[in-house]
């Protein structure tokens, strides 16, 4: 298990510098940031080369993003449009798309398994057929229509939650854009475990437990659940890096000054410390969430043993 | 047309009455004609083995799902490529005096906040939507079946760099890339988009096609064709790719659903297809702020844009049950 995580760790150092780069290569080559300074108006070409020179920019592109790299690993993310430090926009950032992330991966854990399970023993029945169908037509809703429509009718016209979080954002008020990112993959969580349910129902092991008398409710949670729920956590842990990154609409909607907030302002006003600054970070929670899953594997099914 | 005499077609599960017969049985039924009830009764006669693609076929036109979606898709096809067949009016012409107005007679959906016939925005926007998702598809699956299909055929340093190169790619957040690379490019034309999406796409057709290459290169007629003398070329065309392509057609189907999702949400955001073009994502996000007092210039779009994302999915999903029922 050790030697397998190290190989792990060190597998992800090529993807983590080509993610960054790329990104990093994007920002910086296809944009122009000393131009993005300056807004509307055309920079004086002196103050303009100062600058480059100042920002290391009139070096060849590998060797800004080595240097970029470099002041990453001491802590030193550079300074955002409104001259606060990066450094400081993820602390207030991050934490609050945590808390969403949080909220959205339990509503679609709760939520997604118990109708999968549900629907995976009532395979082909009318219930099982309504689920289906409810997490087709929710999967092809995109995030910025659904978000809309939550927000108005919950929000606006029945005022069960707030339309718009507090700077703050506190839990009682992130329910709704929880609910709101879960939304696909909740449908896909329900479709996984459903598949997985309805195939493993019919195992031989679930028919011996069954067989030597033990309650239905039993069979279900400690045999039939256990087993089943390996595709889905591969699922969720690969869906947490999809969902910060992805918040970016959410965050939009419901005005939440998190991670999406703060990533969409950078890229408006095309300030490249703070996109790739956050971008990285959310690689490395990506790459890092990937390798939890494959480290839980173990834990969830005891047959995989890691070398 | 794919090999008839592959393992495949023994998994091919039958319709109704008729079991699957392994090649062999109905081989040797084919030849014993006079024998009579031999083997179950069907509703066609025992002929020669219905091969994956006929038998996925047969599946198909009965499947509700499938026909209603495909019925959908064709319908959505005709009105990109000929919009003036059901809106006879300019989706550019603005009434200012009649902005925000609800639906009328004449103009069953409303008018949008510039005073533009909200139905004839709705029925424009379908060609950018249905233009992206088919160049992107197609893109990304012929790049990501000929790279995928080649690194699995031949592995060895080629197959490891491409699929570190894939990881390299899945790193990075989909919107969050989108917004970066196409806020720098002021080109008005869908191709920013399409070019993206195919760049981010790939990967996942990529492993997909590697996965089934991999997995049909180790069955027994395509080692019968190198023990023959076939070179990999013919190896390649005539007996691996008939036999990997069901999964990356699948896949492709659905990813075309969620590429036109993905479009839309770029609109929305301000990094995807920019005005003039009519795009249903650029519709909703202007719309957006006036949900409060005219929710019908947010609704239509939105509606047309689920309904076209939720046909290629299940057109998708139909697919894959009838190419691989054990899926199902």
């Amino acid at each position: 298990m050790g030697r397998y995580t190290v190989r792990r760790l060190l597998q992800m150092i090529p993807v983590f510098i080509g993610s960054t780069f790329l990104i990093f290569f994007m920002v910086y080559a296809l944009g122009d940031p000393v131009a993005a300074m300056f807004g509307d108006r055309a920079p004086d070409p002196a103050t303009a080369a100062q600058i480059r020179r100042d920002l290391y920019l009139d070096e060849p592109l590998w060797k800004q993003y080595l240097h970029y790299m470099g002041q990453i690993f001491h802590g030193n993310f550079g300074t955002a449009f409104n001259g606060q430090s990066v450094t400081e926009l993820m602390a207030s950032a991050f934490p609050v798309t945590l808390r969403l992330t949080i909220v959205a991966v339990v509503i679609e854990m709760v939520v997604g398994i118990v109708l999968g399970v549900f629907s995976g023993l009532r395979r082909g029945r009318d219930i099982d057929t309504t689920v289906l169908v409810l997490t087709l037509v929710v999967v092809s809703i995109p995030t910025f229509v659904s978000g809309y429509l939550l927000q108005f009718v919950f929000g606006v016209q029945w005022g069960w939650a707030a339309p718009s979080v507090a700077p703050e954002a506190p839990l009682n008020e992130l329910l709704l854009p929880g609910l709101v990112l879960a939304l696909v993959s909740l449908a896909y969580v329900t479709r996984l475990t459903r598949t997985s349910i309805a195939e493993n129902a019919r195992a031989d092991y679930v028919r011996t437990a069954l067989a030597k008398g033990l309650p239905r409710r039993r069979v279900i949670t400690r045999h039939l659940l256990r087993n089943s729920l390996i595709p889905v956590v591969t699922f969720i842990g690969t869906d947490i890096g999809a969902l910060m990154g992805g918040a970016i609409v959410t965050e939009r909607i419901f005005n939440i000054h998190g991670v999406g907030f703060q990533l969409y302002q950078g890229i408006l006003r095309q300030n490249s410390p703070t996109v790739v600054g956050f971008v990285t970070i959310l690689v490395l929670v990506f790459l890092l969430a990937n390798l939890l899953v494959d480290l839980l594997y173990a834990v969830l099914d005891p047959r995989i043993r890691y070398a | 047309m794919p090999d008839p005499y592959v393992p495949k077609e023994a998994i091919g599960h039958g319709d109704g009455g008729s079991a699957a017969l392994a090649i062999g049985e109905a081989e040797s039924l084919e030849r014993r004609p006079g024998a009579p009830g031999a083997g179950p009764p069907g509703p066609e006669p025992l002929g020669k083995p219905r091969s994956l693609w006929s038998d996925a076929w047969h599946d198909l036109y009965r499947n509700p799902v499938f026909v209603i979606s495909a019925l959908v898709i064709v319908f959505l096809v005709i009105i990109a490529i000929w919009p003036q067949l059901i809106a006879t009016g300019n989706p550019y012409r603005a009434d200012l005096a009649k902005a925000q107005q609800g639906s009328q007679p004449g103009h069953p959906f409303g008018f949008d906040t510039q005073g533009r016939d909200v139905y004839t925005r709705v029925v424009y926007g379908a060609r950018a939507s249905i233009t992206v998702g088919v160049c992107a598809t197609t893109g990304a699956a012929l790049l990501g079946s000929l790279l995928g299909g080649l690194a699995g055929f031949f592995g060895g340093w080629g197959d490891t760099l491409l699929s570190r190169l894939a990881d390299i790619f899945f790193g990075i957040p989909v919107i969050l890339g989108g917004l970066v690379f196409l806020s720098v490019v002021t080109s008005t034309t869908v191709w920013p988009v399409v070019g993206f999406i195919v760049l981010l796409g790939w990967p996942q057709i990529s492993r997909i096609a590697r996965g089934s290459v991999v997995t049909a290169k180790q069955n027994d007629y395509v080692q019968a064709a190198r023990a023959l003398g076939a070179g990999n070329g013919r190896m390649l065309l005539r007996h691996i790719a008939p036999n990997a392509v069901a999964p990356v057609i699948v896949v492709a189907t659905i990813a075309l659903g969620t590429y036109i999702a993905l479009e839309a949400t770029l609109s929305y955001l301000g990094a995807g297809l920019k005005p003039p073009t009519v795009s249903w994502g650029i519709d909703i996000s202007t719309a957006s702020t006036y949900i409060r007092t005219a929710p019908h210039m947010l609704l239509w779009p939105a509606g047309a844009l689920s309904i076209t994302v939720l046909a290629f999915i299940m057109l998708g999903d139909a697919v894959r049950d009838a190419l691989d029922p054990k899926l199902r």
